[in-house]
């Protein structure tokens, strides 16, 4: 038995000893350093790129747009978003033009002694007024995407009150420990091999094979190795194949390798973050709290090119409920473009926001009709058979289970109160605790058709009488390449040390589809599970006996035997695209978060000391990895909730581009944190396991904003709530 | 300039500008690339050694002013006995994700373990607060953290 267990992970000794090697460590002989010149402004026509005659150019390449040799576009969803700009910039820090030296220090210098000239226009930066704006940047009316969902008739329900309101998310930045970075390495074959910190291996690979003309579009011509990456939490899914692109045009006009590591504040700058909301949320509600009808109004702020934003989108409108019923529903999603950089993936994709909305109006209708929130809740949460807004009906919602084991695991703890933080006013500031509670649920996996559509492969062998396995599904810190040999182990009854996992290189592992989206142990996991079956049943059938695996693993005759399986679709999922009904998600989790808290009455900062949570995960493959995710994934919410601030200059570029002044918590802001794993098994998932890595990063803010009003009566309705905003709530509150 | 200095309790000696910082003397020149750089600016932590047993962002500190000195990295901490049970610890309670920023939180954690000075759980939060996790919540380290230093130190 493995599955179950806190095994330890496999690549612990490499991480405690320093000796795994991410991208920064990588040195080959004759690396070239590359750097990107980028635009200062969000909006401006290129007249000129010029180098400045004073600088010594020797050793140095210069390339801009006109060096590429094939579409200047690196792809994703669509085809508008160039590797380097041409003739119009369309957000500050985009890429204009790039320098290779033989040094960082070197190509540094030389990025600074590139001049663009520009002449700067006027940018469309407010999200709001994107729709209406004659200042063009996506199609006809800079909508990326439009959504609407609805079910029943909003307008024919009577009778009770209609309550409204208003609410609104900051950018989010991942803030990974390691920046971004990535090396090219031309092949004597005329290909090119890229590796450093991602996500998804293949996505480059489809990223940047027409940007480098049609000899690249070749299968094989680009291989794609992860190397040990520093965290992702999205922020490695699609804008490492930008950094890709850089290195390997860099690489193939030195035909030497190029590596790019971003510095801190280029990466805070330049790259994508969890993207701006406002959502407006009306409900009819009968005076005993049931909900009659929802209508919600989701806007994003795509920035200036799609990137991911309209699956972004889809998520946010499709979360945009919470995780409670209503007799008639119409949710409008709207992405727009502006002149800002783009936002892109971040743990959680949309559902964030939109349940940072759905749970401050649930606080927003207990408030108003005098109503306790919890109970409010209760009476509204999904139930047996309850229907979604796509008219999915669920089957086992977790809902009043996950609420119910918080609260129980919140009342079983003892209250102590947290040691004073030194420095944090003593015994004569003016304190208030508060508690506070709130309530998600994560569709898992892809959306609706999306891993019909994908297929996800993965590949298993018998190599030196053990048990390999291949996918692109990579290792990002959360435990694939533990969970992984577990899965396979588990299902052919041997000891999980006899399961190896490959590297995740391309040229030897198929495509699993994009780590990403809740789905690796739960949808990949399943074809693990899968091979691992295949893999049993060749094995067999090649000995011509039933016996069991782990006495036909060390037979000779079956060395090199290999299997490759993918993901089927069983039909049961029903979804239609186009009208937004049906089977929105294979599966959901739910959870529930309970925070303890004191706010500094003088200072208006929040003091976290305990958190609680209870989360559906399924079946925790590993409880120790599944724990982790689900604690770290809540303290980059309450870093959301409390004090990361993406602070805009005037032309929407991020102004507190530091780690020093964008603020994400450290052990001492963090609570101690009890962390309640439920498990409802999902028969779609291997041994029952559901996707939990985004789900934590739900429900936290809406908490904490709950815990503050409970402690002060303060209403937060805006993100993040920094003690500015906190104390300016306060003194709102003492007036009214 | 010269730089001699003892890594890991061997005699090293590079030959570079004074004011090069430590971190790149260790990864750039001597391949060392256990410490890591997170910010470059002394804040996020992963960049830590010990110099003469106090932990130090190596980002910050100029080669220069380890002339003489000891230098203790993350690649020195495991013996021919074995790993530290500081390094043990983070395996068994999953208390490196990652991995970025375990090299400096194992050095930070190494210094608290050897210090005289007794350490109570309450205080190990405070002495982890320079250096950053993204990927933990920090629970699992300061559980490990706990685990050995308060055991060793008591």
């Amino acid at each position: 038995m493995t599955i179950g267990q806190g095994i330890p992970r496999r690549d612990g000794y490499a991480k405690v000893t320093g000796s795994l090697q991410y991208v920064d460590d990588l040195q080959p002989e004759g690396c070239l350093h590359g750097a990107t010149v980028r635009s200062p402004v969000a909006h401006a026509r290129i007249l000129g790129i010029h180098r400045d005659p004073g600088f010594d150019w020797e050793g140095i390449t210069v390339l801009t747009a006109d060096d590429i040799p094939g579409e200047n576009v690196v792809y994703l969803m669509t085809r508008d978003q160039p590797a380097l700009a041409k003739g119009v910039v369309r957000h500050v820090e985009e890429p204009v033009a790039l320098v290779a030296a033989p040094s960082r220090t070197r190509a540094l210098e030389a990025v600074k002694h590139v001049r663009l000239e520009l002449e700067e226009l006027e940018p469309l930066l407010d999200m709001e007024k994107a729709e209406s704006s004659p200042i063009r940047i996506f199609g006809e009316d800079n909508l990326f995407k439009t959504i609407e969902i609805v079910r029943g008739d909003v307008d024919a329900q009577q009778g009770g009150r209609l309550i409204e309101g208003v609410y609104r998310t900051g950018h989010h930045e991942q803030l990974y420990i390691e920046p971004q970075g990535m090396m090219a390495i031309p092949r004597p074959d005329g290909g090119l091999c890229i590796t450093g910190s991602m996500q998804c291996p293949y996505y480059i690979i489809k990223g940047i094979g027409s940007f480098l003309g049609p000899r690249f579009e070749e299968p094989g011509s680009i291989q794609v190795v992860q190397a040990a990456t520093g965290g992702g939490f999205g922020g490695k899914e699609e804008y490492p194949s930008m950094l890709a692109a850089h290195c390997a045009l860099l690489a193939l006009k030195t035909q030497r390798p190029v590596k790019i590591v971003y510095a801190r504040d280029e990466d805070l700058r330049a790259t994508t973050k969890r993207h701006p909301s406002r959502t407006r949320i009306r409900t009819r509600v009968t005076e005993e709290g049931r909900i009659l009808s929802m209508e919600v109004d989701f806007l994003v702020d795509g920035g200036a090119y799609n990137t991911l934003t309209p699956v972004v989108l889809s998520r946010g409108v499709l979360h945009s409920t919470g995780p409670y019923r209503s007799e008639a529903v119409r949710i409008i999603g709207k992405a727009v473009a502006t002149h800002s950089p783009p936002n892109g993936a971040f743990r959680g994709f949309g559902a964030p926001q939109a349940q940072w909305a759905s749970e401050r109006h649930m606080d927003r209708i207990a408030r108003e009709l005098n109503l306790d929130p919890l109970e409010l809740r209760r009476r509204n949460l999904f139930e047996e058979g309850d229907l979604t807004a796509t008219g999915q009906r669920l089957v086992q919602p977790g809902a009043k289970t996950v609420l119910e084991a918080a609260l129980q695991a919140s009342s079983d703890l003892e209250d102590v109160r947290r040691p004073e933080h030194p420095g944090s006013g003593g015994d004569s500031a003016r304190r208030s605790r508060g508690r506070g509670v709130s309530l998600v649920f994560h569709g898992c996996g892809f959306t609706g058709n999306g891993e019909a559509r994908l297929k996800g492969k993965l590949a298993m062998a018998v190599e030196q009488g053990r048990v390999r396995i291949y996918t692109g599904s990579t290792e990002l810190g959360q435990g694939t390449d533990t969970i992984f040999p577990q899965i396979a182990a588990e299902e052919l009854g041997i000891e999980v040390d006899l399961v190896d996992i490959a590297p995740h290189d391309t040229k030897q592992v198929p495509d699993s589809g994009p780590t990403v989206a809740s789905r690796t142990a739960m949808v990949v996991g399943g074809v693990c599970q899968k091979a691992a079956r295949a893999l049993r049943e060749a094995v067999q059938a090649h000995l011509g006996t039933k016996g069991a695996f782990q006495h036909l693993l060390g037979d000779p005759r079956i060395e090199g035997l290999r299997v490759e399986s993918q993901y089927v679709d069983d039909g049961r999922l029903q979804w239609d695209d186009q009208t937004y009904q049906g089977d929105a998600y294979p599966t959901y989790g739910w959870s529930c978060s309970v925070v303890d808290l004191t706010v500094d009455l003088d200072t208006g900062e929040v003091l976290y000391e305990r958190f609680i949570s209870a989360t559906d995960v399924g079946k925790a493959l590993n409880p120790v990895l599944a724990s982790g995710q689900i604690e770290g994934g809540s303290l980059q919410a309450l870093g959301w909730a409390t004090s990361e601030e993406v602070v805009l200059n005037e032309q929407g570029g991020m102004r507190n581009d530091r780690i020093t002044n964008y603020i994400i918590p450290t052990s001492l802001d963090a609570p101690e944190m009890h962390t309640v794993l439920v498990e409802i098994p999902y028969e779609g998932g291997p041994f029952g396991a559901k996707g939990i890595g985004e789900i934590p990063m739900d429900g936290p803010a809406a908490a904490v904003a709950q815990a503050i009003e409970n402690a002060t009566g303060a209403v937060l309705d805006t993100l993040p709530m920094t003690p500015e905003r906190v104390l300016d709530a306060i003194s709102e509150g003492r007036l009214l | 300039m010269k730089i001699d200095f003892e890594l890991n309790g061997r005699a090293c000696s590079r030959e570079v500008p004074g004011m090069t910082r430590l971190l790149d003397l260790l990864r750039e020149e001597i391949g060392a690339t256990g410490a890591k750089e997170g910010c470059g600016e002394g804040e996020c932590g992963a960049c830590t050694v010990l110099l003469e047993g106090t932990p130090v962002c190596s980002c910050l500190v100029p080669s220069v002013q380890v002339i003489g000195r000891k230098v203790r990295t993350v690649e020195g901490l495991e013996t021919s006995t074995g790993l530290h049970r500081i390094q043990e610890a983070f395996v068994e309670h999953g208390a490196a994700q990652c991995g970025i920023c375990t090299p400096g939180f194992l050095m930070m954690a190494a210094s608290m373990c050897e210090s005289k000075e007794p350490v109570s759980a309450e205080s190990v939060r405070e002495s982890l607060a320079g250096n950053l996790c993204r990927c933990t919540g920090y629970q699992k380290i300061v559980e490990a953290v706990v685990e050995v230093v308060v055991d060793a130190t008591h």
